[in-house]
């Protein structure tokens, strides 16, 4: 701030000493930088006080409303599975592992699958290939989520039902974790789809961060490293993946935010089913697609309150996600220098 | 303020020779209806030059917005009790039929082809009745061949007048499902998979083989969608459309329950449609806004005397005359202004 200060008034001599030199102007032109720079630093800092008042009002408007719904049912809102709006009884358990399955099996294959990408692109590719791939896929980030939805459900899902779904069923009848895991009926839509759908939605996120953190490995490691004979798995395994790890992992936890929040692709085929199934192909529902889903029509002040406080818990598992990456991002820039 | 005052001033002046002949009337609530009080409204206006603002946000918001006294009239496809219209000053009265209807996506059944009834379908809803070639379906359809293939219950995931009906009809003809899951807008289903609007459910079942899903007649029969046959109270199979609704709502007794709140589900009639639905309309008795309730009337009026083939183009069924006349005479004797004068009469 001094600092600062003083660089601007320093600036300031030199334009107007240079034709006038009269003492009395050069304080009044001293002071009108002053100003102006008062004024900005005011508007910058009230844009940003904005932004916090505007978060903690959220917060604040979510507990207000989630307050009947907690009040009532108390922490076991958190582990109950039953959703029923004629008896009034409502629990979160089966959107929050609607949420948590559905990422998970998103993550499951948007990280392997960015990765390649990512390394092949900075490594492996011909420098014709480069631009191209790089752009299809940042493009795959620009398109919005209910196309993703539409695609889902009239190409993706009937295409899941009748081709790989039996396939899985039949294949995986008789082994023992994956038969639970892979039950019919194939009903096309379900959990297993709205994995997939974000798989395709995060993997941009993934391949970006990991490209640009990827780029950043110093040549001489590599060169050194294929110097001494590694192998391009080598090179890949032992030195730019421990390299750029903390990056890396930071790309993953933004690719999650997006997963957990994504609301219109998920509620086209994700089945909006409040139950806990085991198999990943029965339908189930998330936080941000039950609320979608059943806000507008939500009759009483439990119902309305139970949705909030879904909100709620989804805003905590997106805050502790995204805290998670911010922390990974500052320590490699820390690394970096 | 002194500035804006007269700003305002001179905008309504400005305004006001066109304004003082149109006042727009404002309602909110069920979706089943837009689009017929969507067109009813455009030839409204044409023909009086006084418009109409609806706003479809569903049932429930439609309740709560008449009783947050924003809008001039409600509207609403799950009625309210006698008890609920008593606390909070409302009547009630139906507006538009239409019906519930199952469609299905199977292999080789074309529209009609496939014949059920009540208790088949809530076992199907209840997760009981898993797969097509089921002995209680082919006892129903000894003429069709039907694959061993899983029925996929398709059903709303928003809250839904739609879903009330047809919840209301299973709970009617089920006890096992008046028990296990109720009657409401929204209810916690057993089985199935959810889909949000009437357009959500048809595209589901559209893309979905082995399905099953619920959906208004004007949907499927607009998306070409294979609707099925139901075996009505009087043992009949049924076709739905406008001929077999107007069955059930001439077999109803309108005057049973309060605000005419009749469910039509499950009446008597050889030719009556089990699930046939109507959509009420939600106004104040002592209206706040007089002058509006009193065009609101008017509108409504007009659309029970001119409505009629409007309704039948977009596959809505308008109501019996009967039926018409009694909430005409209800509208006499019960909605007034602050003065106690009645605000709608037959002459005006």
């Amino acid at each position: 701030m001094a600092s600062g200060e003083r660089d601007v008034s320093e600036v300031a001599l030199k334009g107007a000493s240079a034709p006038l030199a009269v003492s009395s102007s050069r304080a009044a032109v001293l002071k009108r930088l002053r100003l102006t720079d008062a004024i900005f630093h005011g508007l910058t800092r009230g844009a940003s006080l904005a932004v916090l008042a505007l978060l903690s009002g959220v917060i604040i408007a979510l507990i207000i409303g989630a307050a009947p719904a907690l009040g009532t049912f108390g922490f076991g809102f958190l582990f109950d599975e039953s959703w029923n709006p004629v008896t009034e009884r409502f629990g979160a358990l089966a959107p929050i592992f609607g949420t948590l399955v559905t990422s998970f099996i998103a993550m499951l294959i948007a990280v392997p699958v960015g990765l390649m990408v990512a390394f092949f692109l900075t490594e492996l590719c011909p420098k014709m290939l480069r631009r191209p791939i790089g752009i299809a896929i940042e493009l795959l980030a620009g398109i919005p989520s209910i196309i993703y939805g539409i695609w889902g459900l009239f190409v993706f899902a009937p295409f899941l039902q009748q081709h790989v779904q039996p396939l899985f069923i039949d294949t995986f009848q008789n082994v023992p974790v994956l038969s639970i895991l892979f039950a019919g009926p194939p009903y096309g839509i379900g959990m297993f789809t709205a994995g997939l759908i974000l798989a395709i939605m995060v993997l941009p996120f993934v391949t970006s961060i990991s490209r640009d953190v990827f780029d950043a490995v110093p040549p001489v490691l590599k060169e050194a490293a294929y110097g001494v004979g590694c192998t391009t798995w080598e090179v890949f395994r032992y030195v730019v993946l421990p390299f750029t790890r903390v990056g890396v992992i930071g790309g993953f936890m933004l690719g999650l935010g997006r997963a957990l929040g994504e609301t219109m692709a998920v509620t086209f085929v994700i089945g909006n089913a409040h139950h806990v199934s085991a198999s990943l192909f029965a339908p189930g529902t998330t936080i941000s697609a039950s609320i979608a889903n059943e806000f507008t029509e939500a009759v009483g002040d439990l119902y309305t309150s139970s949705l909030i406080a879904l909100g709620l818990i989804l805003f905590f598992i997106t805050f502790i996600v995204l805290a998670i990456a911010r922390y990974m991002l500052l320590r490699l820039q820390r690394q970096g220098k | 303020m002194h500035f804006a005052k007269i700003a305002l001033t001179t905008a309504a002046l400005a305004l006001s020779p066109a304004a003082a002949y149109a006042i727009d009337i404002s309602g909110a609530g069920a979706t089943f209806p837009y689009p017929i009080y969507a067109k009813w409204a455009d030839s409204y206006k044409k023909e009086t030059g006084n418009g109409l603002n609806y706003q479809s946000i569903g049932s429930g918001g439609g309740i709560k917005q008449i009783k947050a006294k924003t809008v001039t009239f409600g509207a609403t496809d799950a009625p309210l009790t006698g008890k609920d219209l008593e606390e909070s000053g409302l009547v009630q009265f139906p507006m538009v039929m239409g019906s519930v209807t199952p469609v299905v996506n199977l292999e080789g059944v074309k529209p009609g082809e496939l014949t059920l009834d009540g208790p088949t379908l809530a076992q199907i809803y209840l997760g009981q009745i898993k797969s097509w070639d089921d002995a209680a379906i082919a006892k129903l359809n000894p003429n069709l061949k039907l694959p061993k293939q899983a029925i996929v219950p398709v059903r709303r995931s928003d809250g839904s007048g739609t879903t009330y009906n047809f919840a209301y009809y299973l709970a009617e003809v089920s006890s096992d499902w008046k028990t296990k899951v109720g009657v409401s807008t929204a209810l916690q289903w057993p089985v199935g998979i959810g889909a949000k609007g009437n357009e959500g459910v048809a595209g589901n079942v559209a893309q979905t083989k082995g399905s099953i899903g619920y959906v208004e007649y004007a949907y499927a029969k607009e998306n070409k969608m294979i609707f099925t046959k139901m075996i009505n109270k009087a043992g009949k199979a049924v076709a739905p459309g406008s001929d077999s609704v107007q069955s059930a709502a001439a077999s109803a007794d309108w005057n049973s329950v309060p605000g005419f709140g009749v469910i039509l589900a499950n009446q008597p009639g050889d030719q009556s449609w089990p699930m046939a639905a109507a959509t009420w309309i939600l106004m104040y008795k002592k209206p706040e806004k007089s002058a509006e309730a009193a065009e609101a009337l008017k509108f409504f009026a007009w659309a029970y005397a001119k409505g009629g083939a409007m309704a039948d183009s977009l596959d809505y069924v308008p109501m019996p005359q009967k039926v018409v006349t009694d909430i005409m005479k209800m509208w006499s004797a019960d909605i007034k202004d602050a003065s106690g004068k009645p605000l709608y009469s037959p002459t005006n």
